[in-house]
């Protein structure tokens, strides 16, 4: 509800606010600049009396002065019959320059306030404001559910490029994103008077004025009493006017002043309303407050990009949708599928299930397990498959649904299964699945199959609870769960490096190219990025389909998209598909490709040290992550081969990147020399520099084989015992990530 | 009865060039090209020492903005009653403002003055933009303004 209220706020205002928040960066650099033009004065030096009797000696035809909120002073006059507004010195009362508003800067101020539509844009403009403030709070609320509470806000964020870059300047952005919006939306609610805030009574006219000549300007003590840095404005009466009278506005409030005695004729102080507009004012605009205007411009300055990221993400949730062919009505629906899903990767096991209860003549009801209802009258069996978000909480087409559960009061007439997906490597895997199955426990509802667990998506792990299903429910069903086949991108093989032949572990460093041809078609995508790759980054994964194989083999990738080659470290499997057939692969040969974004696996922003800890082919990531390290980051390398002449991947770069300083010290052991090591022995090794680092903050970053991967998690965890903390913690923190196979 | 009769004629003879010897007089303001949103403009008539006697025109919608019209304001104290009837839209750069009002045959030739006072968001403002005498032999000539109005000039309804 949430999500949709923030996506559809976000969609409806985005166009919007790129232009608000443009106009509005550049407006900001104002106050700075007419601030660098006034001219400094302090408290106490000169009054107004003074000013005005200096400005005399110097204009004719005053009718005018202004005090802008940057200090500067402008005298605005007539003189034959020719109307001007100077800046002056206000020390001398000498002109300066003409004051001349810039047409663009007004064009800007204009299309900011009212999209050059007058009333009706003022309004709209409003209306957007107002959504900005929904986004910002919905904005912080998502965060926080996504990370796993409001004490957690700034932890690290995961995802693909355009949920970090959402989530990271939004982070940065929103207390000044927060302030502009509600300045903006309460000040436009006062254009319109739907708060009365800056109404207020002016001074009363007054009746009797002092009888005689008027006296010089510089010798009316009203004007005397009153600093020039506490001057709005100062009209003169008009000239030869008996009747005539001063009309003075300061800091504090508004009256008139009388030309021949100097007095006050009657005064009228600011209310307490008038004061609260003139300080949102001052927020929104940065007049008379130049520095928070820069620091506002320069958090707005963030809002095209969270705008346009925002809709990528939209979009991307929206085109993993399934569209499910034959859905069923609650009520006629013999068999009823409810889907809890956070980014609609669950979707895909729910349309095999459907689509497979269909085939076998059944009425299936699939939807949201937001929407589950009060009752299914004809259902014979329920089925719930879920995911778990952040720290074991409800994804997004979920949240809503235990509380729904709590008003089902009739003894349903069918039996349920809940089904869990989520990643082991999470300290709450398959959490919220375990809170379903609880609950319908405790409902005393009847159950078909007890909660299974599926990890990471795996099609024989689904197949498998299909086989149960199907004994369970006396139907044969076969649940095929077939990743939609993902557009593939040509890449050509440039330059394979072997290592590791002599000691029975061949491992090829590989890289790849779009190839020629096809780089010349593209002439889009050549426009866009110059080496036409898609985008990856260090740590996410090819997909590579062998030949005459529909099931893609993963592969993590060892360079960024920016590099310009693709490139990957393949060990040869005894009876590997692709391994062997990448082994072969001639080169200027070509294989077809997708990226598969790995946002959990990659060092997090920051300063913090990185430990990256691997063996055998699971370098290739690490060292992609080193190659890309050029913030010179603290990063700590212990990988583990079998002999030094023969398999030691990479060993050329790695002592370049010693020395250019982007690796800070690297630990290669060997199975295969004279100190048989493994990587965990030189961790243990290293005990105390390792605990050091861990409780300095460092992030473990763990690639390469599933043994390998637990014996350091045993040897790790021994080290930071001490600490009071284990592996787990670490996971928990995001401080710990794997990526295994 | 004597002294009621001549009270009669007292009376009448105030009251007739009110009633019957009123004029119909179109004032046409010209605006300049000040690139700026619609600027509020308010006519309105002064008497020979300048003192303010009736609002003839405001153009311009919301009254919290009146106070920039400042001679205006002034003069009328921004009572309602005094341009009740009498407001408009406000008036766009380069764009003329028509307004046909009565004006009392007294007051043409008799040291009267009509005067425009302008205003436009985050612009200075204009007292006294314009000012013409009502005077028979003023008909159809202009005047030109000193702030956003081009020029001022009257017809009489023949």
């Amino acid at each position: 509800m949430l999500r949709q209220l923030h996506s559809l706020s976000g969609l409806i205002a985005g166009m919007f606010l790129i232009i608000l928040s443009i106009t509005a960066v550049i407006l900001s650099l104002n106050p700075a600049l007419e601030r660098a033009g006034a001219v400094p004065h302090a408290t106490g030096q000169i009054s107004v009396a003074e000013l005005a009797g200096k400005v005399a000696q110097h204009f004719q035809g005053v009718e005018q002065i202004e005090r802008k909120a940057s200090g500067r002073i402008l005298v605005y006059y007539t003189h034959d019959n020719q109307v001007g507004i100077d800046f002056v010195d206000p020390r001398t009362g000498q002109a300066i320059a003409p004051y001349q508003q810039s047409a663009s800067v007004r064009w800007i101020k204009s299309l900011h306030r009212s999209l050059l539509l007058d009333t009706t844009g003022r309004a709209i403009v409003g209306i957007i404001a107002l959504i900005m403030v929904i986004l910002t709070l919905s904005g912080v609320m998502l965060l926080a559910t996504r990370l796993g509470g409001y004490s957690k806000l700034l932890l690290p964020v995961r995802g693909t490029l355009s949920q970090r870059l959402h989530l990271e300047l939004s982070r940065i952005a929103v207390v000044g994103l927060f302030i502009s919006a509600l300045t903006g939306t309460y000040l436009c609610a006062t254009t319109f008077g739907l708060i009365t805030a800056n109404q207020q009574s002016d001074p009363e006219l007054p009746a009797v004025l002092a009888a005689g000549l008027p006296s010089a300007i510089n010798t009316l003590w009203a004007l005397q009493a009153t600093d020039i840095n506490n001057l709005r404005e100062l009209v003169y009466p008009y000239p030869d006017d008996s009747a005539g009278m001063y009309s003075l506005t300061t800091d504090q409030g508004t009256g008139y002043v009388d030309q021949v005695s100097g007095a006050w004729l009657s005064y009228q102080a600011n209310n307490v309303s008038h004061t609260i507009y003139e300080f949102i004012y001052m927020l929104h605009t940065g007049e008379g407050l130049w520095w928070l205007g820069i620091l506002l411009g320069l958090t707005v300055l963030t809002v095209p990009i969270i705008a346009i990221t925002g809709v990528i993400i939209w979009w991307t949730r929206l085109a993993a949708k399934p569209k499910l062919t034959v859905n069923s009505s609650p009520n006629s629906a013999d068999s009823v599928i409810l889907v809890g899903s956070e980014s609609n990767s669950t979707w895909g096991f729910a349309k095999a299930l459907h689509d497979s209860l269909v085939k076998t003549g059944h009425c299936v009801h699939t939807a949201p397990m937001n929407q589950l209802a009060k009752q299914y009258p004809s259902a014979k069996r329920l089925f719930m498959l879920t995911s778990t978000y952040g720290d074991g909480d409800a994804p997004a087409s979920a949240n809503q649904f235990l509380s729904r559960l709590t008003k089902v009061s009739q003894q349903p007439t069918f039996a349920y299964a809940v089904l869990g997906f989520g990643d082991r490597q999470y300290p709450h895997f398959c959490g919220f699945a375990k809170n379903v199955e609880d609950a319908c426990i405790a409902k005393g509802w009847k159950q078909l199959l007890p909660l299974e667990t599926i990890d990471r998506q795996s099609p024989q792990e689904f197949a498998r609870w299909g086989a149960m299903l199907s004994k369970a429910i006396a139907v044969e069903l076969t649940l095929v769960y077939t990743p939609v086949r993902p557009k593939t991108t040509q890449l050509e093989l440039v330059e394979r490096i072997n290592y590791g032949t002599e000691v029975q572990s061949p491992t090829a460093v590989l890289r790849f190219k779009t190839p020629e041809n096809a780089r010349k078609l593209n002439i889009a995508s050549r426009l866009l990025h110059r080496n036409s790759l898609p985008h990856f980054e260090a740590g996410d994964l090819v997909g590579i389909f062998p030949p005459n194989s529909d099931v893609p083999r993963f592969y993590s990738l060892a360079s960024a998209s920016k590099d310009g080659i693709l490139e990957i470290c393949v060990r040869l499997q005894h009876n590997g598909l692709c391994s062997n057939f990448l082994h072969k692969l001639p080169i200027g040969n070509a294989i077809e490709a997708f990226i598969q974004a790995n946002p959990s696996f990659r060092p997090s922003s920051g300063k913090k040290p990185v430990v990256l800890i691997g063996a055998g082919s699971g370098i290739g990531p690490l060292v992609g992550f080193i190659r890309n390290n050029k913030g010179h980051h603290p990063m700590h390398l212990y990988w583990g081969g079998r002999c030094p002449q023969s398999d030691f991947l990479y060993e050329t770069e790695l002592n370049t990147y010693l020395k250019d300083k982007r690796l800070t010290e690297l630990n290669a052991v060997f199975s295969h020399d004279e100190k048989h090591s493994y990587v965990q022995d030189k961790i243990s090794l290293d005990a105390d520099e390792l605990r050091k680092l861990i409780e300095n903050g460092a992030q473990i970053l763990v690639c390469g084989g599933r043994n390998m991967a637990s014996s350091v998690m045993t040897a790790l965890n021994d080290i930071i015992a001490p600490l009071g903390m284990d592996v787990a913690t670490l996971k928990a923190q995001g401080r710990y990530r794997e990526d295994v196979y | 009865m004597k002294k009621l009769t001549f009270s009669l004629v007292i009376a009448a003879l105030v009251a007739l060039p009110s009633l019957t010897y009123a004029r119909e007089v179109t004032f046409s303001t010209v605006m300049k090209n000040y690139r700026g949103e619609g600027a509020y403009v308010a006519l309105y008539l002064v008497d020979a020492n300048g003192n303010y006697q009736q609002t003839l025109w405001v153009a311009g919608e919301k009254t919290k903005y009146y106070k920039h019209l400042s001679g205006w304001a002034m003069g009328s104290k921004l009572t309602a009653a005094e341009y009740d009837g009498h407001t408009g839209a406000s008036v766009l750069s380069s764009k003329t403002l028509t307004v046909t009002v009565d004006i009392a045959d007294e007051m043409i030739d008799a040291g009267y003055e009509v005067r425009v006072d302008t205003a436009v968001e985050d612009q200075r403002d204009n007292r006294s933009d314009a000012a013409v005498k009502l005077t028979t032999d003023g008909v159809g000539k202009t005047v030109a303004g000193r702030g956003y109005v081009q020029s001022l000039s009257y017809m009489f309804k023949p």
